[in-house]
């Protein structure tokens, strides 16, 4: 008699692997998004909650604690004023977060209309692209100079140089994914059967649209953070008075070379903000858009 | 090829119009009284009346915009409400450290980028390459000040190995020129680095798998000149693109490079011009940053011809 010896059974050697799905095991499969937006998430709380985190008043001026290195009373150290720079950081984060995420959406929708009338209506294309071509080759941080240059420096106006500045990119864009998907022949289809111009755009163009403006918006959030930095920085920004990371940094330039902490701690703070939002911006290319992943 | 040059040169002429009318009509747009932004909180109302005539705001849009257009055709860009001079002269004075620093920059930026763009896509998915790409996405997180203060702070005040801040002009001799540049154009050139490395290393990628490098590598030719020889050439017009592109982010970069350094250059000028609200200053700035943006990427079309002779036109 024979016996013959029993294959072990598959689960012996490879025990279930747990795959994981929904929310957990997206972030899983893409660390770089999980990353990005933990330390956004860190930055939106400590911008919401700063009142709450042992912050005093951003804007009180105490001239006896004035140039302080970082201590348990002040963990940052003070400004040229006395002002608690922690605080300060703490309140810029509001400042910067408002710019770069106000920009995004105001910079996108506007582009987004803009380009679908561009790549749709063949009559206004050339008239807008030329337009475009112009604001282009304008560098964007000195278009939005030449624009605070004319206005009262606020948080608002700050946001709309900027976006302003940001508009042609998203709209060339935007023409360019609908001039592409024009000659589907989905849209054929559609239009063979009847589909109205309105009607097409909303319905078969403008969501094949969303996933590259997406990318898109990510992008000009963090340069917008920047971009408002360099503004306060040079003090053509948000007004001097309203604590974001460029005033901070713009205050720390003179002492620069004895109290490097003032510019330090809004410096670190900036950067890994604009990180975060970088790192969430390359992580929604490579699952938005799997073909461009392999080669950027 | 001459034909081309000659349409590409007058396809720019549209896109400068376009510049010049938008720049100048900012004036007319910009919501609420130009005049009283510029003059400040603290002005009379004749002060005001002085700016408003000063800027020709009292004048017909047109009258005033073909005036300019004509003025600045023939090289006045008007005169700087602050100081009384020719705005074309106060650029002039600034032209050299400005043009030193980008051109510094560029060097530098190209001769690091492209080197470790190529490493990378060798290396592709090791390390080495996300090690580089890691510090790509720092570079475009890090903004430029912040870079120029760190290398300020830990180069020139710690180690004292280059000046911390200032500019010596280039006639009082290459060293000292050299030196005072180096840390400038090194936080200027980061983000450059970055942008330049990112499109290398994808180029490189979509060329390294192409046949014919297959063929170099079985015929027995060395990696270095596989990679250099026939792999960047053949990635080299999108990296070329993207350098021309850069130049308006070392634009950008260098008004805040040179505040930081404290170079006395157009950047300082246009920070100089912010303070004061010298707003016809402002608009030949922005004017002449964005012509010879225009014109580098006209340079760049060029050189497409040169570099890709598959470029017919």
């Amino acid at each position: 008699m024979t016996t013959y010896a029993a294959a072990p059974a598959l689960l012996d050697i490879l025990p279930p692997k747990r795959i994981r799905t929904g929310w957990v095991g997206f972030l899983l499969n893409n660390p770089t998004i999980a990353i990005g937006l933990g330390l956004l998430v860190c930055m939106l709380f400590l911008a919401l909650a700063a009142p709450w985190l042992g912050t005093v008043d951003p804007t009180a001026l105490e001239p006896i604690k004035r140039n302080r290195e970082p201590s348990w009373e002040n963990w940052f150290g003070t400004d040229a004023f006395g002002r608690d720079i922690y605080s300060r950081v703490l309140y810029g984060a509001r400042v910067s977060l408002t710019v770069g995420f106000s920009v995004a959406l105001l910079a996108s929708a506007s582009g987004l209309f803009i380009g679908l009338v561009s790549g749709t209506i063949r009559r206004a294309d050339s008239i807008i692209m030329r337009i475009m071509d112009g604001l282009m080759s304008i560098p964007p941080i000195l278009l939005a100079i030449a624009l605070m240059a004319l206005t009262r420096a606020s948080v608002e106006n700050v946001i709309i140089a900027i976006t302003i500045a940001e508009i042609p990119r998203v709209s060339r864009l935007v023409r360019g994914v609908v001039l592409t998907l024009r000659e589907q022949p989905y849209v054929d289809a559609a239009i063979s059967c009847g589909c109205r111009t309105p009607m097409l755009i909303w319905r078969h163009i403008l969501p094949n649209t969303l996933a590259p403006l997406t990318v898109q918006a990510t992008y000009i959030c963090a340069s917008a953070m920047i971009t408002e930095s360099i503004l306060s920085f040079i003090g053509a920004g948000v007004p001097p008075i309203i604590p974001s990371w460029g005033n901070i940094m713009a205050d720390g330039r003179t002492l620069f070379q004895i109290k490097p902490y003032i510019i330090f701690f809004p410096a670190v703070f900036l950067s890994l903000t604009v990180l975060a939002v970088n790192l969430l911006g390359d992580g929604f290319r490579d699952v938005l858009d799997p073909r461009k992943s392999k080669s950027a | 090829m001459f034909s081309y040059i000659a349409r590409r040169v007058f396809a720019t002429i549209p896109v400068m119009l376009v510049v010049a009318l938008f720049v100048f009509s900012l004036l007319y747009i910009a919501p609420g009284d130009p005049a009283a932004v510029i003059a400040g909180d603290q002005a009379s109302p004749e002060d005001v009346e002085k700016i408003r005539k000063s800027l020709g705001l009292d004048r017909p849009f047109l009258v005033r915009f073909s005036e300019w257009f004509f003025n600045l055709l023939q090289g006045d860009l008007g005169t700087s409400m602050f100081t009384g001079m020719p705005v074309s002269e106060l650029i002039a004075q600034r032209v050299e450290p400005t043009l030193s620093l980008m051109v510094m920059t560029l060097i530098i930026a190209i001769t690091v980028a492209v080197p470790i763009g190529v490493i990378a896509a060798w290396k592709s998915g090791t390390w080495i390459d996300r090690g580089i790409m890691a510090i790509s996405v720092a570079g475009f997180s890090v903004p430029v000040f912040v870079v120029g203060y760190l290398l300020a702070y830990f180069l020139a005040l710690e180690l004292d190995w280059f000046p911390v801040q200032g500019y010596v002009s280039f006639s009082k001799g290459f060293w000292p020129w050299f030196e005072t540049l180096v840390l400038p154009s090194i936080a200027l050139g980061f983000v450059y680095i970055a942008l330049i490395a990112r499109i290398t290393r994808a180029t490189m990628l979509e060329v390294l798998s192409q046949d014919y490098i297959r063929t170099a590598k079985a015929k027995g030719m060395g990696q270095v000149g596989i990679l250099f020889l026939h792999a960047l050439k053949n990635a080299a017009v999108p990296v070329v693109t993207v350098i021309g592109i850069g130049i308006a982010l070392l634009i950008g970069g260098a008004v805040v490079t040179e505040s930081v350094f404290a170079i006395p250059g157009l950047g300082r000028l246009t920070i100089d011009a912010i303070v004061r609200r010298d707003y016809p200053l402002i608009q030949g700035l922005v004017v002449v940053f964005s012509f010879v943006y225009v014109l580098v990427n006209l340079l760049v079309d060029v050189i497409y011809t040169v570099i890709d002779p598959r470029i017919r036109y």
